[in-house]
């Protein structure tokens, strides 16, 4: 029995969690090249990385992108949910629509689809030079894009990158939403229903807060998501994007870390990354209690 | 799970004395479904378009790529695309580095992962409950946290840069979900069935191999395609800690197209790369996707 417990753990724990824990301590050491770590500095790297202009807006891109990102994808897949689980026949049983799994199915291809090879595509798609959008945008008679650049433009930039992060995500939780209501008691539906409540009632104020705890995970989940976001950055904007408007702290402690060897400051970064994102898996968690989490009757029955 | 389009036995032929259950369908509903529809296909153009184009344009010259109408067919079916993709830009090899790397970290995380969560789920013993919490940890916190002085156990490991050093990274990564998702599996195959292999003298190992590994088969499948989408997704760990060429990766060749998508390069066989990567899985998705979808959302509403 040592031997099934034993050898799991010690690859886990010397790969995964000795690591771990080494990034607070190298953290907190001026240590740059390749030379060993060298001198205990305090908290000297985390303020040189809070007084540098680039890392703050990094961190300042990844808040744009965890407040949009799961908002737009959660309502977005929600909605095509909802859409695909009781949007059938307003009488008799409570039903979907026809052709559903097709929807399905489809929606769900980017997950099968590495996300560099999206952000790849993407990147074609949005090319200033016979890229898919220009060509179909001036075939629609807005010649003003014949050549513009989606991803080169600090104005659209972002927004882009953001479409494609959505696009990527939505068929994921739409699926997830999908299961999640049809764990929902029938029953459920039907009284909403006879109690007159339209479909656009029935999913806001009965789906919604039915499967809130699910939302809540999509939530967490998205929001890890939106502040990696490096594989989609650097498939669409290696450097940072036109002024640094789509660099994001993952990209600028990659940079750090592997470009210039400032491992010390490396590590700050990425225990700031750490920290941010528990405390957002919090947040997600305290709003989720404030606003009645415990409000499920009816689930999974 | 049942799903909405199986054909369901619909209320009308139920009871004929009951005209409220029947499903005749109304203005409204007519009004509704059309909408539903509308926005579904919208959607399912968006997702499919860039695929088909990619598809399409995978037939191309770079020249015809870039000023040609990006909706026209090729003027020559070029399928010299495929083979410079796979030969001169390498994708051919990057493809078998993937299966072999992704192919050894699966059979040994399930492998390790399986035995670690029966030992947590089976056996009570001190210090169960902190390897439990310690796993929990290696879920919560992100991959990048970790990265720097990973490079450098591995580096003093000597496995940097070297395909075994990558595989069990991968193991590592991959193992605290397999051991959650697979330690609730555990939890509810029934004790008398270990006790009863006991009594008919299987040893521990013999009770796990032969009885219960094969009572989890369901589970063990749905946290396979799991890890095999992550792992073959993977972009972070190699372009960190494998970056000699000749081990790359497809989604490191695949990463070093990016950088130079405003230069002069060869598109062609850039969508030809993109086609050689996503359509293998897409093919096995497309055939599993029932499996796929429920082990998928199963392994994320645990």
């Amino acid at each position: 029995m040592a031997v099934f417990l034993g050898l799991p753990l010690l690859i886990y724990v010397g790969l995964v969690l000795w690591p771990f824990g080494q990034a607070f301590y190298y953290s907190l050491t001026a240590w740059s090249g390749f030379s060993p770590p060298k001198g205990f500095v305090g908290l000297d790297n985390y303020a040189r990385i809070f007084s540098d202009a680039t890392f703050l807006r990094a961190m300042r891109n990844n808040v744009i992108l965890v407040v949009v990102v799961p908002l737009v994808t959660i309502v977005l897949s929600l909605a095509l949910a909802s859409v695909l689980t009781v949007s059938g026949s307003s009488t008799g049983e409570v039903r979907g629509l026809r052709g559903s799994s097709l929807y399905r199915v489809v929606s769900f291809f980017p997950y099968a689809v590495p996300a560099i090879v999206i952000g790849l595509i993407w990147g074609m798609v949005y090319n200033p030079r016979g890229g898919l959008l220009n060509g179909f945008l001036t075939a629609l008679g807005f010649d003003a894009f014949a050549a513009f650049p989606w991803l080169g433009d600090t104005d659209t930039a972002m927004g882009a990158t953001i479409f494609v992060m959505v696009w990527a995500m939505v068929g994921f939780y739409m699926v997830l939403f999908v299961a999640a209501i049809r764990g929902v008691d029938k029953e459920v539906f039907e009284a909403a229903r006879l109690d007159g409540a339209g479909r656009f009632r029935t999913a806001v104020t009965i789906t919604v807060p039915l499967i809130r705890d699910n939302v809540q995970t999509a939530y967490i989940y998205l929001g890890i998501a939106a502040l990696d976001a490096f594989v989609f950055m650097q498939a669409m904007n290696p450097t940072g994007g036109p002024d640094n408007s789509t660099l994001v702290m993952a990209q600028e402690l990659f940079r750090t870390a592997f470009t210039q060897n400032r491992w010390g400051e490396a590590s700050a970064m990425g225990v700031v990354l750490a920290l941010v994102t528990l405390a957002f898996a919090a947040l997600v968690f305290v709003v989720n209690r404030l606003t009645g989490a415990e409000k499920d009757e009816g689930k999974r029955t | 799970m049942t799903t909405i389009d199986e054909a369901r036995p619909t209320a009308t032929t139920v009871d004929e004395a009951q005209p409220l259950r029947t499903t005749r369908t109304t203005g409204g509903d007519k009004a509704v479904a059309v909408a539903s529809h509308v926005v579904l296909v919208v959607w399912t153009i968006i997702i499919l378009i860039p695929l088909l184009w990619s598809l399409l344009s995978s037939f191309k010259s770079s020249s015809e790529i870039i000023s040609g109408s990006p909706f026209a067919l090729p003027e020559t079916w070029l399928f010299g695309n495929y083979a410079r993709a796979w030969t001169e830009a390498g994708i051919g090899r990057y493809f078998l580095n993937t299966v072999l790397v992704v192919g050894s970290a699966l059979v040994l995380v399930m492998l390790l992962g399986a035995m670690c969560a029966y030992v947590l789920a089976r056996y009570s013993f001190p210090g169960r409950r902190l390897i439990y919490y310690l796993m929990l940890a290696g879920l919560t916190f992100p991959v990048f946290l970790a990265i720097v002085p990973l490079f450098f156990v591995l580096r003093g490991m000597a496995l940097l840069n070297t395909l075994p050093g990558l595989v069990l990274t991968y193991v590592a990564f991959a193992l605290p979900f397999t051991v959650f998702f697979l330690y609730a599996f555990f939890r509810t195959l029934p004790e008398e069935i270990a006790e009863a292999a006991a009594i008919d003298g299987c040893g521990d190992w013999r009770t796990f191999f032969s009885v219960m590994l094969p009572m989890a088969k369901p589970g063990l499948a749905s946290v396979t395609i799991f890890n095999f989408l992550g792992l073959w997704n993977q972009y972070l760990i190699p372009v960190a800690i494998n970056t000699r060429q000749e081990n790359w990766v497809l989604s490191q060749g695949m990463g070093a197209y990016a950088g130079q998508i405003g230069y002069e390069i060869d598109f062609g066989g850039l969508f030809a790369a993109v086609v050689i990567t996503i359509t293998p899985v897409l093919i096995v998705y497309v055939i599993f996707q029932r499996q796929v979808q429920n082990s998928v959302t199963g392994g994320a509403l645990k």
